[in-house]
């Protein structure tokens, strides 16, 4: 390597690597944190002072699936022996298995309605950011500022009237209106994201195609949308993360049926007191998929957070 | 905008025949690729604004469907802005702003310039650091009220280990005084890496020949650093500060579960008053009007704060 003026040190790069790392135990603490407590049992969680080393259990995880109930000694050597290790394991806690939670329920409800609304998202948002991109559309600035606008609304100001007008269509905790209102939400952030990306794709490849023959939705869709794939894919992962953490709408709006995870997950409690291995539980099956699109993700990263106003 | 060949010839053909040549005009694609985003917003965001503003001016209550609805003008304007309560509210939310900014900015522009320093594996710890801001706020900060547990508390017994006294001697989200920073910690652990992001971004654009020439003459690290670093870096942090004010001002999910707004009303951020007024008193005409004061405020902030931002980008 050649030498710079403007290089730092070694030493000056041993201090600043040692106090990045630093930071970076300690912001990672709570959520290691997360992880392992859902691998403690009830006993271990509350331990004082707060146990690192410990014996793995997939209590928290049995907790977070089934509804249990607590028998007395004499009630549970009368049942005929535990069929499951599951089974088991709940024995051991003086308790037997109901049923099931509604822990699955909820969480096929986050992957319906993330996968959904970032689908149609993603279709609503590409023609539109295509079009922002390559047409002369009339208002062009204003209609751009007003979708960007749309999303500084406090979700709670917006959620009075969307309340009265989902009661009135009868959308209230459905799939269907949870789907509408997070494309909604969502729209704003792939149109300007997209609309970056497809910039970024020269004119000339779809003049090549409109000249050798090709309509503009042929150009659109055998030109343009290979070249904007890896944008697309990214901007879909930030509406499929936005509509996946989302609790505003979904606490207020969906109670029964449409209810997603992020409402349901805090409101988990044990037999007798909160039990925190089985909401540790829940929010690791929940987080660290974030985590794994995170990563995957690290490139457009700052380009997804700021709308597209500071690219890399 | 695009003057090609290809336009050129566009515009000369015949509509008609251009239609025939060349499927749909572009003009026409143009509406129907705009036109069904523009309408779901329209229909999820203007109309109900629109609706919004009208309550605003009646007493209508979701919870009584069949009294009459009254228009009242601005009389739930003017209750608001008479309430004490409202003004607490404020002071609370005002108090979240200022700290949560001054500390993201401060840490997050610190972890940059560490970061821009390119040491080994720098890629790596800028994706573990940002973690936090990527996962749900409400179910991260329900957790943080485990961490923040007197006695068994993470948080407490990581605190007490350093300075020493008692882990329960104290509650981070029981305590009138300890509430409102409970809430500031949170916020700055989970968006210190979004400020840092756009810093670094900052830091990045400034080309290493400003530097070289500033060597040349012999400026001290410490000038550069006030002279070129700062006002280089300056609208990108200013950026940072207009993502994290607008998203703050909204804050709703994280300190619903760490907080819900108490003890007593030392937390309660104008979402959280909101919430409280139009889904648990049910006054929908009252809470509508706080609705619009509430855009009123976001949308002039805001637009004050960009004409500023783009001063700063011209110089």
């Amino acid at each position: 390597m050649s030498f710079s003026v403007t290089e730092p040190s070694i030493r000056t790069k041993w201090f600043a690597g040692t106090a990045v790392v630093l930071y970076a135990v300690i912001t990672i603490l709570p959520l290691m944190w997360i992880i392992a407590t859902g691998f403690k049992s009830p006993a271990d969680s509350i331990a004082y002072p707060p146990k690192v080393v410990f014996e793995p259990t997939l209590e928290g995880y049995v907790n977070l699936f089934t509804q249990r109930t607590r028998l007395n000694q004499d009630d549970l050597d009368a049942l005929p022996p535990p069929e499951t290790w599951y089974d088991e394991m709940v024995r051991e806690q003086g308790q037997v298995i109901t049923g099931r939670s509604r822990y699955g329920e909820r969480f096929m409800n986050s992957i319906f309605i993330g996968f959904g609304s970032t689908f149609l998202c993603m279709v609503l948002g590409t023609a539109a950011a295509y079009a922002f991109s390559r047409f002369r559309v009339p208002l062009k600035n204003d209609l751009l500022f007003f979708i960007l606008s749309t999303r500084m609304m406090p979700p709670i100001a917006v959620a009075i009237p969307i309340f009265l007008m989902f009661r009135q269509l009868g959308l209230n905790d459905t799939h269907l209106g949870m789907i509408l209102l997070y494309t909604a939400v969502n729209l704003s952030l792939s149109v300007w994201l997209l609309k970056g990306f497809i910039d970024e794709i020269p004119v000339e490849y779809e003049e090549a195609a409109l000249i050798d023959g090709y309509t503009r939705f042929q150009a659109f869709y055998k030109v343009v949308l290979p070249q904007a794939a890896t944008g697309i894919a990214s901007t879909a992962i930030f509406c499929l993360i936005f509509a996946w953490n989302e609790y505003a709408f979904a606490v207020l709006l969906t109670s029964g049926t449409a209810q997603t995870a992020p409402p349901f997950i805090p409101t988990i409690i044990g037999v007798g007191g909160k039990d925190w291995p089985a909401v540790a539980a829940g929010a690791t099956i929940f987080l660290v998929p974030v985590m794994v699109f995170t990563i995957l993700l690290r490139k457009h990263l700052l380009r997804g957070i700021t709308f597209g106003a500071v690219r890399k | 905008m695009i003057h090609t060949p290809m336009d050129k010839i566009a515009e000369a053909t015949p509509e008609p025949m251009a239609r025939k040549v060349r499927g749909l005009s572009d003009r026409a694609i143009a509406w129907i690729f705009v036109a069904p985003s523009i309408f779901l917003l329209l229909a999820v965001n203007i109309f109900p604004l629109i609706w919004t503003i009208r309550l605003s001016f009646t007493n209508y209550r979701v919870n009584r469907p069949n009294r009459d609805i009254d228009f009242v003008g601005l009389r739930n304007y003017e209750r608001i802005l008479t309430d004490s309560d409202t003004w607490m509210t404020m002071q609370a939310t005002a108090h979240f702003l200022i700290w949560t900014i001054v500390l993201q900015v401060l840490i997050g522009f610190a972890l940059a310039y560490l970061l821009n320093m390119k040491f080994k594996g720098n890629d790596m710890w800028t994706t573990i650091i940002v973690f936090p801001m990527m996962l749900s706020p409400a179910v991260v900060g329900n957790f943080w009220t485990f961490l923040y547990q007197p006695q068994i508390g993470l948080f407490n017994y990581v605190v007490t280990f350093f300075t020493g006294g008692d882990p329960s001697s104290f509650s981070m989200i029981g305590d009138v005084q300890l509430a409102p920073w409970a809430i500031v910690i949170v916020d700055t652990w989970m968006w210190t890496p979004f400020v840092m992001l756009i810093c670094l971004a900052g830091l990045r654009s400034i080309p290493d020949s400003i530097y070289e020439a500033a060597e040349c003459d012999r400026a001290s690290k410490w000038r550069q650093f006030w002279t070129i670093t700062i006002p280089m870096a300056l609208p990108f942090l200013m950026l940072a500060v207009l993502f994290r004010g607008i998203e703050n001002f909204k804050m709703f999910d994280l300190v619903v579960q760490l907080t819900g707004g108490g003890p007593g009303n030392t937390t309660t951020l104008t979402s959280i008053d909101l919430k409280r007024e139009a889904f648990e008193k049910w006054r929908t005409g009252y809470s509508s009007a706080y609705a619009v004061i509430l855009f009123v405020t976001v949308f002039g902030l805001a637009s004050i704060y960009v004409k500023a931002l783009n001063k700063v980008k011209e110089r």
